[in-house]
């Protein structure tokens, strides 16, 4: 499988009366946009503000964020199974609007979510600080149900990321990367020789506001699947939920994911990159056991040497992750974990909530309790009465002089546990 | 008077000079000076800091006395100290714990940084890390000379306000706090750079070391059911609909207490879930499938149960530090098994 990914470099992202890409800026009709996402009679209307990188500009609470993309050479040109049919995505050509994302906002259920800061301290924290974001901020119908609203949502966002795609259709890309990977029956001569390794993704599966999608299809009714790692980077897989926002991966960090792209820098020169296992991490006991028994076999029998395993969330997946890593090395597969910690605000408290000698290799990507003070926002987009509400932040967030103080918890990608940013937590 | 930051030193009767273990039970005071080694380390800091006053007491009245560690705490207060030195302790066990005492009083009632020397054996170790930078020393006094210039070091560091490098760097005992930092690499990068030596057989450093766990006997079973008060306790998050304690909604710090009296229904309250690690939906559309009122109910009216305590207690469980959640259940234990209760029912989401 093939896939070529063409960036178109934008600036910047300016709302006016037509589409289209030029030198850089992203104009976008605002009409035309409402127009398409209203077409769902579950959303009443929908606010679009740019936010850049910079602005004195707080986004909150985010539910997903998304890369504006078009996919060239396949009649599927949105998300298979979600927005669009179903079909095979990871080959041929897609262009990738790099630096433009969309994010979505609006109260979902009024817990869950988190923030963007776009300056000074916050963002620090947010790789999405550093993106320019065409906030859509929704409202749904009155007395919608949580889950239909989050499905509108979510599928109001794909859908406005795809139609942002559109503009790049006649365009060249200012670079061009090449995903390629031969089949594992045709891997011969130095390719062979080298260290033969498997990404195992865990996806959170623990009910609705908590799944992701894999082809449309809920992880939670899946097995761990085998799955090409261009599919990922192409659209394959989609967040639909609504937790934690340091930990949880967004769309946007699917289409990027931080370990497939490593992987593949590294595929040829130091290691072979066999390709990638999704595992749902399931709430009951059963699930847990069949998922980690399930996946550990799959990457058996394709032969792996070793395994890098990502968590996504904290707590109760922790033991899903260890499991993994338990059940790998027993088979003498050797793995590198991914998590972030739940070491309280003092960082002094236990940081996992389970254990196992096997796992004597992981990457911390940062304890999720740590405490931030972010200062006083010039612009909010969204509500920031959410942040009493958040995973992260209580009603004792708000500071008389107008700045918050939250936990990473809240905040979009800080503890992102495919490390896709730079955090970690060390021992004092 | 000296603009120095102004260091307390504590040490106990045999270093303050008072005797040996026959003043052991010697209740504490303060010298307004740098007494035996306190006065070493004064000469070792030079300009950089001035110990101003020296607490002595002996080891037998701190460990055991109620009300030592208050006093202590008072006469360390009372000197207006930036900083204190507890002992060195070298492997003095008794002596150990009294120093992780003062260290706890630096941290807890002033909020002030302590240092500590001690033997890695020493049993005050463990207490006293969590409020101290402690450098290991050897197992007797005969180690004074060495330690003391260590922690005069580490002394003038903090004081001056230079960010204390990690345990490694500075030599100190690590104090088991996970600090948030950034680094260069992110980390699926450090992730794959570490399986690639691993795959090598070359050395690696963990980022966490896997945490050891407490082990829970769990409780007999209650023989007499039919005869007792039993509570409901949960994690669930199920709160009045205000949320009147302010119980975060992730990593909380908090619990409440809401009285069921006269309830035969959740569905009967104005309550909801606040919790932000599950989905609440259901929780919210009828409350008793988080904290069943309806069920015990039922099971007491049929004799089942002797009876349900008025009250249910409740917190949220998800990302809550194990630190938290154990301060927590100690508190709600003491609070049932004062109201009589002799047994719970938890429910977690």
């Amino acid at each position: 499988m093939k896939l070529e990914v063409g960036e178109i470099e934008i600036d910047d992202i300016q709302l006016g009366d037509e589409t289209g890409i030029e030198e850089g800026v992203l104009h976008v009709s605002r009409s035309e946009l409402r127009k398409l996402l209203l077409e769902d009679k579950r959303l009443a209307a929908v606010e679009m503000t740019v936010a850049r990188p910079g602005d004195k500009t707080r986004i909150i609470p985010v539910k997903d964020v998304i890369e504006p993309r078009l996919r060239l050479d396949n009649e599927i040109t949105g998300y298979p199974g979600v927005t669009d049919k179903m079909g095979r995505v990871g080959s041929g050509r897609t262009l990738a609007l790099k630096g433009a994302a969309v994010v979505t906002t609006g109260d979902i259920v009024a817990i869950q979510e988190g923030l963007i800061d776009m300056w000074g301290e916050g963002a620090r924290y947010t790789p999405f600080s550093q993106t320019c974001n065409l906030a859509l901020t929704f409202t749904p119908r009155r007395n919608l149900e949580p889950h239909q609203h989050e499905e509108a949502v979510r599928e109001a966002g794909l859908k406005a990321a795809e139609y942002l795609g559109e503009a790049a259709r006649d365009l060249e890309p200012d670079t061009t990367h090449l995903y390629e990977l031969p089949p594992l029956s045709a891997r011969s001569g130095e390719l062979a020789e080298l260290p033969r390794v498997v990404y195992l993704e865990m996806l959170i599966a623990q009910g609705l506001l908590h799944d992701s999608y894999i082809y449309g299809v809920d992880a939670k009714e899946t097995l761990p699947t085998w799955i090409h790692p261009n599919e990922i980077l192409d659209g394959a897989l989609v967040s639909g939920n609504c937790v934690a926002a340091c930990d949880k991966i967004t769309t946007y960090q699917h289409q990027n994911n931080s370990i497939i792209l490593d992987l593949y820098d590294r595929h040829g020169k130091d290691l072979n990159f066999l390709g990638v296992v999704l595992t749902p991490e399931l709430t009951t006991f059963t699930g847990k056991v069949r998922s980690c028994e399930h996946a550990t076999g799959l990457i058996k029998s394709i032969g792996a040497d070793g395994v890098i395993i990502s968590e996504e969330g904290y707590g109760n997946p922790d033991s899903d992750l260890l499991q993994n890593c338990k059940l790998l090395e027993q088979e003498g597969i050797k793995t590198v974990l991914i998590t972030d910690e739940c070491a309280g605000n003092d960082g002094f408290s236990q940081s996992l909530a389970d254990t196992s000698p096997e796992a004597r290799a992981v990457i911390s990507t940062g304890n999720v309790s740590h405490p931030v003070r972010l200062d006083p926002a010039e612009r909010v987009i969204g509500n920031i009465g959410s942040l009493a509400n958040l995973a992260g932040g209580s009603g004792e967030s708000f500071q008389d002089d107008g700045s918050i103080v939250c936990e990473l918890n809240a905040i979009i990608g800080s503890t992102s546990e495919i490390g896709y940013h730079n955090l970690t937590a060390r021992q004092y | 008077m000296s603009a120095n930051p102004r260091i307390v030193c504590y040490l106990n009767q045999f270093f303050g000079q008072i005797g040996g273990e026959d003043k052991a039970d010697t209740p504490p005071h303060i010298e307004m000076k740098a007494v035996g080694p306190a006065g070493a380390l004064d000469t070792q800091l030079g300009d950089a800091a001035d110990v101003v006053a020296t607490v002595i007491c002996g080891d037998n009245y701190i460990n055991e006395k109620d009300e030592a560690f208050a006093q202590v705490a008072d006469l360390i207060a009372s000197a207006d100290p930036d900083l204190v030195v507890a002992g060195p302790a070298f492997n003095a066990g008794r002596y150990g714990m009294a120093c992780a005492k003062a260290c706890q009083a630096a941290g807890e009632k002033l909020d002030i940084p302590a240092v500590s020397g001690m033997y890695q054996e020493n049993p005050g170790l463990d207490p006293a890390r969590r409020y101290a930078y402690i450098i290991p020393t050897s197992d007797s006094a005969a180690g004074m000379r060495s330690a003391l210039p260590e922690i005069a070091s580490l002394v003038e560091k903090i004081v001056s306000d230079r960010q204390l490098g990690s345990p490694e760097e500075e030599g100190y005992f690590p104090r088991g706090q996970r600090r948030t930092l950034f680094t260069e690499k992110r980390g699926s990068l450090r992730a794959i750079e570490m399986l690639l030596k691993r795959l090598k057989d070359e050395e690696y450093q963990t980022e966490l070391p896997m945490p050891v766990f407490d082990e829970v006997e769990p409780a007999p079973a209650v023989s007499e059911i039919n005869k007792v008060t039993i509570a409901l306790v949960s994690s669930g998050g199920i709160v009045p609909a205000k949320n009147p304690d302010s119980i975060e909604s992730a990593s909380a710090t908090k619990y409440g207490r809401y009285s069921l009296k006269g309830y035969n229904d959740m569905r009967q309250l104005d309550y909801r879930s606040i919790h932000g690690g599950y989905d609440s939906a259901y929780a919210n559309e009828d409350g008793n499938r988080v904290v069943p009122l309806d069920v015990m109910r039922e099971l007491e009216e049929r004799g089942e149960i002797g009876r349900l305590h008025d009250y249910y207690y409740v917190t949220t469980g998800t990302g809550t530090s194990v630190a938290n959640a154990r301060q927590m259940g100690e508190d709600i234990a003491a609070e049932l098994k004062s109201s009589g209760v002799q047994a719970v029912v938890l429910t977690s989401t």
